[in-house]
């Protein structure tokens, strides 16, 4: 078991507060609050504000990675954001409660194009570079296969690795698969698919049961 | 120039400490009141001894002594007091009642704000059986809330076995069910609708399965269940039941919140299980429950029951009560 958190945060009375993650999902996300009835109007339009007062809602938006903190501090009550975030920062707590179907895209292995050079690398290499965002994910799967890799965490653009000479390979999400294409990269592997998850704090789960199961019922007749 | 101290750790001033010690005071009070006596263990035990309770919580120190033996620092009281039972309690008449304020100590991950070594303040009930011995540890745990200043928290009470037992009643396979348990441990939700709908048959037993994590709150709860899962349900949820109406009749269900999703990740509790939380706060303000089985990997097998609140959670949560009492805002 892990230390023990030191809260920071309170729990506010009042509205239930949403972490929404700004970005590729941000779109689809908003979409499917504004079927569930929540004003969602403010937050379209070009405040510079980070937090918004939508009703029966508090939104609160930031980078998708952050969510999970904010959730697991309780400085949101639930939050949504991609099921590739939730799998970097497993060691986090919370509850996963549901998943929105959307944003789906794929966690991939990928190389340079032409001949599979991977295997041979690490026969002769005792170990492939690999370039990625998601160290974590990396790590697990490479133990999981039986493989030793080396992994290079980068912030940037993970195509730049394998071109420069960085890695042999990347980790990285893909959704269409252009940019891979555009950088003369091919997937090897699927590692894992993602959507978008909806997550709640683990009070806020428990003393705010009736509205955030009320929210999973409305998300779930707008998403199925 | 300034000297580091390790992760996790921290210097505690004046001003801190003595409300800490205010609140220790207090919680002791409590205990006391209620037959108590306070008990201490050495912060440091031999590793072996603590890893007899097989509890899935790795010592977050270790190191050797002067002779080359590997010692370990506690990272909860329970453990402990198990061992202190078997060793000084062997032949005592049960029940026996014990409660601490003491610091304990789990491993860190960096850059989130953890602590690595904090107060716990709890007791243990030995020898006492459910319904009996439950609920007088609910009893008291309730009354330690109110000493705190946490008038608005809620105490959540489950059943460690509950879901497993659904399992077997049920009839799904053990590799299935120990799969399912560990996404319930999990709190992966998710995880666990698709492995449900993968690897069990039977469409009502499905649904019965997806929705039992789910229910949580007041005594509708236990007909909302049972009314799913017909025979296998009203069996599997018989200790529940059967501890919240004892809870009842001693005036404490209002403060309980049941919640047949519970699940704890420590590997000795063996009944009931139960958390605490206040509105005023994000986290969990401590935890416990039935560990029937715990005491017996110590010698003598006995039931055993107890709690643990985290003291400086505690402390946070009294404090944001009482800036939202002063603001008026809380409803």
């Amino acid at each position: 078991m892990s230390g023990v958190a030191r809260p920071t945060a309170a729990l506010p009375r009042g509205p239930l507060r949403l972490a929404l993650p700004r970005g590729a999902l941000l779109e689809e996300t908003l979409d499917i609050l504004d079927q569930v009835g929540a004003d969602t109007a403010e937050i379209r339009g070009d405040s510079r504000s980070l937090i918004f007062d939508a009703g029966d809602f508090v939104f609160v938006t930031m980078r998708p990675s952050d969510v999970p903190t904010y959730v697991e501090a309780g400085a949101a009550d639930v939050g949504i954001t991609g099921k590739d975030v939730l799998m970097e920062q497993s060691d986090r707590v919370f509850y996963e409660i549901s998943d929105l179907g959307y944003g789906g895209c794929r966690m991939v292995l990928a190389g340079p194009d032409g001949e599979d050079r991977l295997a041979e690398q690490e026969r002769r290499l005792g170990a492939l570079r690999i370039a990625t965002k998601y160290p974590r994910i990396a790590e697990r799967y490479f133990e999981d296969t039986g493989r030793a890799a080396e992994v290079i965490e980068v912030k940037g653009s993970v195509e730049l690795a394998p071109v420069s000479g960085l890695a042999d390979a990347i980790v990285d999400l893909v959704d269409t698969g252009r940019t891979l294409a555009d950088n003369g990269l091919v997937i090897r592997e699927e590692i894992a698919s993602s959507t978008a998850r909806l997550i709640a704090n683990r009070v806020a789960h428990k003393l705010r049961a009736r509205e955030i199961d009320d929210l999973v019922r409305r998300l779930r007749e707008v998403t199925a | 120039m300034t000297h580091p101290i390790p992760p996790g750790t921290r210097d505690i001033l004046p001003d801190e400490l003595r409300e800490l010690r205010m609140l220790q005071a207090r919680l002791a009070g409590v205990f006391e009141s209620f037959g108590y006596g306070e008990v201490a263990t050495p912060t440091v035990e031999y590793d072996e001894v603590l890893a007899r309770a097989n509890a899935g919580t790795a010592a977050a120190y270790r190191f050797f002594d002067e002779r080359g033996q590997l010692l370990a620092v506690r990272s909860d009281l329970t453990v402990p007091i198990a061992r202190l039972v078997a060793n000084r309690f062997a032949a005592a008449d049960p029940p026996l009642r014990f409660f601490y304020n003491a610091r304990a100590y789990r491993a860190v991950r960096p850059q989130r704000g953890q602590a690595g070594e904090f107060f716990q303040a709890g007791i243990e009930l030995v020898g006492s059986p459910a319904p009996e011995g439950t609920v007088e540890v609910l009893e008291v745990l309730s009354a330690a809330l109110d000493a705190a200043g946490l008038g608005r928290a809620v105490i959540g009470l489950g059943d460690a076995a509950l879901y497993r037992q659904l399992l077997e009643e049920l009839g799904v396979a053990e590799d299935v069910s120990s799969r399912l348990l560990e996404l319930l441990a999990a709190h992966d939700h998710v995880g666990l609708d698709r492995a449900i709908g993968e690897l069990v048959h039977g469409d009502a037993q499905k649904e019965l399965l997806m929705r039992v994590p789910m229910l949580r709150g007041g005594p509708e709860v236990l007909d909302e269940a049972r009314e799913l899962g017909g025979e296998a349900m009203s069996r599997a949820l018989e200790r529940l039941s059967g501890t919240y109406e004892a809870a009842a009749e001693r005036g404490i269900a209002d403060r309980l919140q049941l919640d047949l999703g519970l699940l704890r990740d420590l590997g000795y509790y063996t009944g009931a299980i139960l958390e605490v939380y206040d509105p005023a706060l994000g986290h969990v303000l401590g935890g416990g429950g039935r560990y029937d089985e715990l005491m017996g990997r110590f010698g003598r097998s006995q039931p055993a029951v107890g709690f643990a609140l985290f003291l400086e959670r505690l402390h946070i949560a009294q404090a944001e009560e009482e800036r939202i009492a002063e603001e008026g805002t809380g409803a």
